[in-house]
């Protein structure tokens, strides 16, 4: 193992984070602010409770998933396509590194900033709503899971991405519908028993619901298969990661 | 000793089709200055990216100490520095910064040490603060420079290393290379700038189309294919060549006034004092003489056009 190389890169992307810290912290602060102000009064005032819960504190959850499934898929992606874009990916294919160790160090990083900012807007909600978590070491491991997983994803489109465009339609494309869809803000139980068998074809469903089941106990499908959900989809990642480094798909020619 | 680097019946065909190197055998022995010259698109950059690692070869294989480059890549890697065609820098990263990181991937601890001495070396030491969208090219093609040396390699690549560079920056960068050659690092370079390889190179190799040409020592080359010219300023105006001087590969110049001979490093020992003495004994009187040799850009170009 190629420890200095690692820890390297990580370092490296986590410099990159220190030097853009008002996009990377700050700015999810200050949206998921305006979620509470602006969601929080407007629909708050109508719906008081969601199975028990106020609603402020039911979308906590979702606000988290939101931020981390966006900034995991943007900042592991970027990690892996800016030097592909400028030219100095050289270095790192021509150092005496493994793939895996380079995954170590992009996704690692991609995930501690997800983690990072997860936690700053859990910090922020409690300012705003009673937050309660009453399986504090299942909300970890969720959010521990999904921030690999989707940083994992966004390394696969960083290495897919011939352009900024294609960058970034899947971080402002599809992550915010999935989300949006996927019962951040309403309990699907709420909807016309159609639209509830649709929801549940949206991974992101799962995530959600594992996720406030950590927090209130209440959930949309069962935690359990939020579990396997996600161990499925990081199995998929992994699987098609092994692939591209194997055929070096858009890496080594 | 065997060659530091082994390239056997190497082979590389793109994705598109194009067939970069069409089998390439070359022995690079410890501690030479091989020189690859060759036109652009002939394949001397896929040659060096499939020894560092960054293309896949199609076929053959290239040993680095005896490991394959492939499946012993760890072994390989960390034995070879490489300085690339392009200036990719990542801009917002300082020159310090940027050649630590180098030295970290290549799994070498840090040596703040080293890094102070490389960057003083190549007049970055001031620089070392400064992110490199501040520097200039010729800058960052230092940094470039220090960020291959940062892991002190065995074998150093530069590809390309002077195209666009300044005078100083080449003297600099002809004192590291002197210096790193005393210290036995072995250096491969790709160059269109004949002299140069004229100047530093033990060996030339000449790649065209995929296909080594030629491999050679470079005083050999240039006896081989050196022709010499000595051109004689006559005092007189000359109509004719006379008849003793016949034996003597000698022209006329357009003017009658000068005369010019043609001969090979080999014949030169004793035809030059020969037609002299012919010269005087035949009454033709010159005021002044000169001589010039072939260069290897003379020799490239005559190969290259002879085999396409």
């Amino acid at each position: 193992m190629n420890f200095e190389a690692i820890k390297s890169i990580y370092g490296f992307e986590m410099a990159r984070m220190r030097r853009t810290l008002m996009q990377s912290v700050i700015s999810p602060v200050i949206t998921t602010s305006l979620y509470f102000i602006v969601f929080g009064t407007a629909i708050g005032s109508r719906i008081q409770t969601i199975e028990g819960v106020s609603y402020g504190s039911f979308i906590t959850p979702g606000l988290i998933m939101l931020t981390l499934l966006t900034q995991c898929v943007s900042n592991g992606s970027i990690g892996i396509y800016f030097p592909k874009f400028t030219g100095t990916i050289y270095e790192i294919l021509s150092a005496p590194v493994a793939m895996t160790e380079i995954l170590v160090g992009y996704v690692g990083a991609a995930a501690t900033k997800g983690l990072l900012i997860g936690l700053i807007i859990l910090a922020t909600a409690s300012f705003f709503v009673d937050i309660r978590i009453a399986h504090p070491f299942m909300m970890v491991l969720f959010l521990v899971l999904t921030a690999i997983t989707f940083s994992l994803f966004g390394f696969i489109i960083g290495i897919w991405a011939k352009n900024f465009e294609q960058l970034n339609i899947v971080p402002m494309l599809v992550v915010p519908p999935l989300t949006f869809l996927g019962g951040s803000f309403y309990s699907i139980d709420m909807l016309p028993p159609f639209w509830q068998a649709v929801s549940h074809l949206n991974p992101v469903l799962y995530l959600v619901s594992g996720f406030r089941w950590s927090f209130y106990e209440i959930a949309d499908v069962n935690p359990v298969i939020s579990l396997v959900m996600i161990g499925v989809f990081l199995a998929i990642c992994l699987s098609v990661l092994g692939w591209m480094f194997k055929t070096g798909y858009r890496l080594r020619s | 000793m065997p060659p530091i680097i082994s390239v056997q019946q190497l082979t590389k065909t793109y994705g598109n089709g194009f067939e970069a190197l069409k089998g390439v055998d070359l022995d690079i022995e410890r501690g030479e200055i091989l020189a690859l010259l060759g036109p652009n698109g002939a394949g001397k950059t896929t040659l060096i990216s499939i020894v560092c690692g960054i293309v896949n070869p199609t076929g053959g294989k290239v040993l680095v100490d005896g490991h394959d480059v492939v499946k012993d890549f760890r072994r390989t890697r960390s034995l070879i520095g490489l300085v690339p065609q392009e200036l990719t820098t990542d801009q917002f990263e300082t020159v310090w910064n940027t050649v630590s990181f180098s030295r970290g991937v290549y799994g070498k601890k840090p040596n703040p040490a080293l890094i102070e001495k490389i960057l003083r070396e190549l007049s970055l030491w001031k620089k070392k603060d400064n992110m490199l969208r501040e520097l200039s090219g010729g800058m960052k093609r230092r940094v470039l420079i220090a960020k291959a040396l940062s892991h002190e390699p065995e074998v150093l690549f530069l590809d390309e290393p002077t195209a666009g560079v300044d005078v100083s920056l080449r003297r600099d960068m002809w004192e590291v290379v002197k210096r790193l050659r005393e210290e036995g690092v072995t250096i491969i370079l790709t160059t269109h700038y004949i002299e140069e390889a004229e100047e530093i190179a033990d060996r030339v190799g000449v790649i065209n189309g995929g296909k080594l040409l030629l491999l050679q020592e470079k005083t050999a080359l240039m006896k081989q294919f050196g022709r010499k010219q000595l051109k004689l300023d006559l005092t007189e105006k000359l109509e004719t060549i006379p008849p003793s001087l016949a034996s003597f590969a000698l022209s006329l110049g357009e003017d009658g006034m000068s005369l010019v001979h043609e001969y090979s490093h080999e014949e030169s020992q004793d035809s030059i004092a020969s037609l002299l003495s012919a010269l005087t004994a035949a009454g033709i009187h010159f005021r002044d003489l000169s001589t010039r040799q072939s260069s290897l850009e003379d020799i490239f170009v005559a190969l290259v056009e002879e085999k396409a």
